[in-house]
Parts: structure tokens; sequence; C-alpha cells
């Protein structure tokens, strides 16, 4: 008897995240980008930990000088420090990133089970609306509604960054939409919601209890590759001198302002590219690891 | 005694759509076409039937999951069909159901206890909020189940633990009628038998009235009072356990009977093995006449003409135009 206790007490109940968690802890690729990640994160949050420059402070004497001990990635045309320019870019670049996945997440996943669950005519309307946005190309999309807010004159920081996230949520909501529509319509047929519906549960216990824990992996996974994407977008954006734009500082700004002089100082591109496409990965390395983890069939 | 469930000429057809924007119908599947029974308090009916036959879409429309395109069902003796809200929820009180597949009834994100103490939640005018946990330990207790694995995940059982932690959730409102859609035909034939076993040790516990259906006859010999043989949407033959395994008047069910495999190696070659050639025909498109009439030895031409009702023929209802004892077990 107590030979079964001590298994019973060994043997400790665990939950699909659970799981999930004990998967990734012994993949090196999950720590690899979780690391990046983190140090972008910390970049973002306190940039005077990593350098006590000014990303405002223009010194054209020193326009395009090339990297050297003083100034590791050396002075833009403007005579910026790279350096300091790269990591305070960082936040506007996360801010974008994180705040745009979380709209397409919460919009698109909502919507998503809804029309899953109820099926009918609500899902052939949101189908046929999320038809017609993921049927315009992103980057013309992108380009109509930006000018159009743009057309104001100038605006605050504040402005310009939830003009991208609010472009960047409206046209990408229906990629979350489909792939939560569709592990909602297959949780739907399940067993385990004829039970309950047979229980007399309401829809929002069903919804909440029943499909939602079962549906979210999916979802996830997309959105931790998304978040990568997202940056991207913003850096595609802003390089399009339609996104982010002074005196906002970002990577996509950075290499807006370093496309005109690509021969003569070429490493003023090369740095905030080289961090944005670090980030992008890590990112996407982040979602690789934890869909191979949330995939119980891959173990 | 009286009867607790009536079910009168249900049908349940389901549309077969083709196109991609405009949906447009262009046949019917007549997965249950016609079906009357009644069940008693404390009975069972075993419903048997080969893949296809409409038992579970029977099993749906009878729990309410999926309308019923006709017919009518009582419930002591009070139409079901048209319950809404409360009064609905208040019947699901007394009917539940115990599913086919053990992997995929128990929601994996779930502890066992959430999931046999959901009911409690949905219908918190059972019992008192303060003695759920305690309702849920006994519950496992009384499906033979260690009420300490109350914290447990799904995936930690076997399979025949699986279903009865299905049955216990089944149980926990303590119903008058339970409706076993295959529920064993997913388990181990050890299993089966110790699953079957409390089932019937419930039902006398219980006073369970049980719709048992299968698609094995052997399995539902074993607990049912009276027995149903399905065909295509159509109950064929309907009588007590002996009169449906001892005296079989129509062909499916004789052929069916003489599938069984016979035990005793003496027996093996005196029985009388009734092989049935081709498929089922579509549902969607059945054969006039009498729907087994494709494949039966004894069809004339009056079977293609005209549908055999299912009335007394030979001691108990048989829905055939030759119906006729034949031994088929020795």
């Amino acid at each position: 008897m107590t030979d079964q206790m001590a298994v019973l007490a060994a043997d400790r109940p665990r939950g699909l995240f659970g799981d999930a968690w004990h998967e990734l802890r012994r993949r090196p690729l999950f720590w690899v980008s979780v690391s990046m990640i983190l140090l972008v994160v910390l970049m973002a949050a306190v940039p005077t930990l990593f350098t006590s420059g000014d990303p405002g402070l223009a010194q054209l004497s020193r326009s395009r000088q090339p990297p050297s001990a003083e100034a590791w990635f050396g002075y833009d045309n403007q005579g910026y420090d790279i350096y300091t320019r790269v990591i305070h870019g960082a936040r506007a670049s996360i801010v974008v990133g994180v705040l745009s996945t979380i709209g397409v997440v919460l919009t698109g996943a909502t919507i998503g089970i809804l029309a899953g669950f109820y099926g009918g005519w609500l899902d052939a309307v949101v189908s046929r609306v999320a038809d017609i946005f993921v049927g315009v190309p992103f980057v013309l999309g992108a380009i109509v509604i930006l000018t159009t807010l743009n057309a104001g004159g100038d605006a605050g920081p504040v402005r310009i960054v939830a003009q991208v996230v609010l472009s960047i949520a409206v046209l990408s909501w229906p990629v979350a939409m489909r792939i939560m529509r569709s592990t909602a319509i297959a949780a739907k047929q399940q067993d385990y919601v004829k039970a309950a519906r047979a229980l007399g549960a309401q829809p929002r216990r069903i919804i909440g209890k029943h499909m939602l824990p079962n549906c979210v992996a999916p979802v996830l996974v997309y959105s931790t590759i998304a978040l990568g994407a997202f940056i991207g977008a913003e850096a595609t954006l802003s390089y399009l001198g339609i996104g982010l734009r002074q005196p906002v500082v970002s990577w996509g700004v950075m290499i807006n302002s370093a496309k005109d002089y690509l021969r003569v100082a070429p490493h003023a591109l090369l740095f905030p590219a080289g961090f944005l496409t670090a980030t992008v990965l890590a990112f996407v390395m982040l979602g690789d690891a934890v869909r191979e983890a949330l995939d119980p069939k891959l173990r | 005694m009286a009867d607790l469930l009536e079910v009168r000429d249900l049908v349940k057809h389901f549309p077969v759509k083709r196109g991609v924007l405009f949906k447009q119908t262009i046949g019917w599947v007549r997965a249950v076409d016609g079906v009357s029974f009644t069940l008693g308090a404390g009975e069972t009916l075993g419903v048997v039937g080969e893949s296809g036959c409409g038992k579970s879409t029977l099993a749906q429309v009878l729990m309410l999951l999926e309308p019923p395109t006709s017919g009518e069902a009582f419930f002591e003796g009070r139409p079901m069909f048209s319950l809404r809200g409360a009064e609905l929820k208040r019947l699901r009180r007394d009917m539940q159901i115990v599913l086919q597949d053990p992997y995929t009834s128990l929601n994996p994100r779930m502890t066992v206890g959430d999931i046999v103490g959901e009911p409690f939640e949905i219908h918190p005018e059972v019992a008192p909020k303060g003695s759920w946990a305690g309702r849920v330990r006994e519950l496992l207790d009384v499906v033979g189940l260690n009420p300490e694995h109350i914290n447990r995940y799904p995936h930690q059982f076997s399979g025949g633990q699986r279903q009865r932690i299905g049955i216990a959730r089944a149980l926990a409102l303590r119903p008058k009628v339970i409706v076993c859609d295959e529920p064993v035909s997913a388990l181990d034939v050890s299993i089966q038998a110790q699953v079957m076993n409390l089932l019937g040790e419930l039902q006398s516990e219980f006073g369970l009235a049980y719709v048992f259906i299968a698609h094995d006859l052997s399995v539902v010999r074993h607990l049912s009072d009276r027995v149903a043989v399905m065909y295509l949407g159509k109950i064929v033959e309907i009588g007590t356990e002996e009169e449906i395994y001892n005296h079989p008047t129509h062909p499916y069910t004789q052929a069916l009977l003489s599938a069984v495999p016979v035990a005793d190696p003496a027996l093996r070659g005196r029985r009388d093995v009734i092989r049935l050639t081709g498929d089922v025909p579509s549902p969607i498109d059945p054969p006039s006449g009498c729907r087994f009439r494709t494949r039966c030895w004894k069809a004339q031409d009056v079977c293609a003409t005209e549908e055999p009702a299912l009335v007394e023929r030979g001691g108990h209802p048989s829905a055939c135009h030759f119906a006729e004892e034949r031994s088929v077990v020795p």
C-alpha cells in the first residue's frame, strides 16, 4: 500500500501545458530563442542599461563614420550614434509587435470561435468578410490605410504607433480567425461537447470551458510566429516611409534613413537590419518549438 | 408497467448538399426513417444493427442533440421535442447519455473531478455547492474508481476506466434513462464484460432504464429485456430477448444471429450459417418496398412493391412478408 502511495505521489497530474513545458525545457532551440527575446525585451524596457547615449543627438561632423572603439556601430548620415539608436529602437519595434499580436489574436480568435461554434449565417458572413481582407495584399492595404490616417499632418509618437498597430491588426485578423474557426469546428464535433450539451450546458459554458481550452494551442503558436512577422511588417512599412517615423526611433525607421547611403555607409543599414532579422528569427524559432511541444503527435 | 419513454414514428433525415456559395440540397440521408418503441421504467431496450443503420442518430435525436425531422417522443407522457428553456433543462436531468469513444468523450483539459462535477455546476439546484466534491468522490467509488484520483486528467486512465468516468458523469444527476451509445465497442473484450457488469449493477441499484445501442448481438443479450433490430433506419424486428434470440422471424435477424461465433467446437458444424451477399444499400436512395429485399433470399415481387409493416407476426412484431421462425443458433 505504501508503495502505491509513493507511486501516486510521484505521478502528479500534469495538464497539456505542463507537458509542453516539460518538453520545451529539453530543447536547446527553445532556450536560444528565449534568451534572444529576453535580451531584446530588456533593451526595450531599460535601454539605459546598455547605453548612456542620447538617441536624439545628431552630430553632423561625425556623419557616416564607420564603426570604431568609441562608437561600436558607427554613425549614420545625420551623425546619430547607431548603437544608441539600435538599443532605443527596440522599444518601438517590440511595442508594435506585441500590441498588433494582442489585437490580432483577441479579435481574430473571438470572432473565429464564435463563427466555428454557431456556424450557419454568422459563419458564412464572417468567412466571406475575412476572404475580402485576405484578398487585399498586405502592403497595398497598409499603404491605403496609413496614407489616409497620416493625412492629418504632424502626429505625436503615440498616435504614430497606434496607427501602425491598427493597420496591421485590421489586415491580419483573418488569419487568426481562420485558425480558430477551423479548430473550433473540429472541437465542436468532439464527444465531450456532445456530452456537455446533453447535460444542458449553455453555449457560454461550452465555449469557455470545453472549446477554448482545447482550441488555444494553434492560435498560441501562430501568435509567437506572428509577433516576429509583425515586427518585420513594422520595418517594412517604416522603410516605405508610411509606418513609424521621426520622432519615433525604430529599426525600420533606421533602415529607411540608411537606404539612400547604402554604398557609402553600409554599416548604417547592417546593424538595425541584423537586429531586426535576429529578433524575427527568434520569435519564429520559439513558435516552432512551442508548436512541436504542444502537438502530442510529434512527441 | 407505465411507459417512461415512448417514441412514435421518429424520422431524422440529413440533407446532402452540393455547391460552394449557393448550397443546393440534392438528396436526403434517411438515417432514421420511422422508428417507434416504448421503454418502461427500469427496463433495458437493446438496439442492434450494423454500422450506418441509424442507431447513433437515434441516440442523438433522443438526447435532443439533433432536432428530429418528424415524429414524436414522450417522456413520462409529456412531449419532449417541444420543450424549451427551463423545461428542457429539467428533462436533461432525467435523461443522460454514455458515449461510444471514451477517448473523445472526456475533455482532456479537465480533471476527473471537474468532469464528473460538471453536472452539478450546470444544475446547481440538485445539490448544495459544498456537497459537490463529496458527491463526486461517491460517484467515482460507485463506478469502481479510486476517489483519490479526483485530480487526475483523463489521459492518465485506461479506456475502461475512462468509460467508467463517463458513466459516473451520466449518473451524477440521478437520471431515469441512460442512452448508452455503443458504450463498450471501443473497449477490449475483457474490459467490455466489466463495464457491462457495472451497467447491470447500476441498473438494479438506481432503477435505471437503458436504451442500449450496440452492433453486436451478443453484447446486447447480456443486459436487455427487449431487443430491437434495425436495418437502414427502420426497426425490422422487436421483441423480448427470448423471442429475438430463440425465435427470430425476420431474415435479417436470423442472418445476424447466425454470424455470432459459437464457442463450442462440437456445435460449429451443425449450425446454419446464413451468408448475406452485397452491401447495405445507400440510405440516400433506399430500395423500394422492403429495404432488406436486395440481400434477402426470400425476396418475392411483393417485397419490392409493398413495404412490410412492423406488426405481430409469429408471436412478436416483425417487418417481413414472409416472417417465419427459423432456429439458427443450436
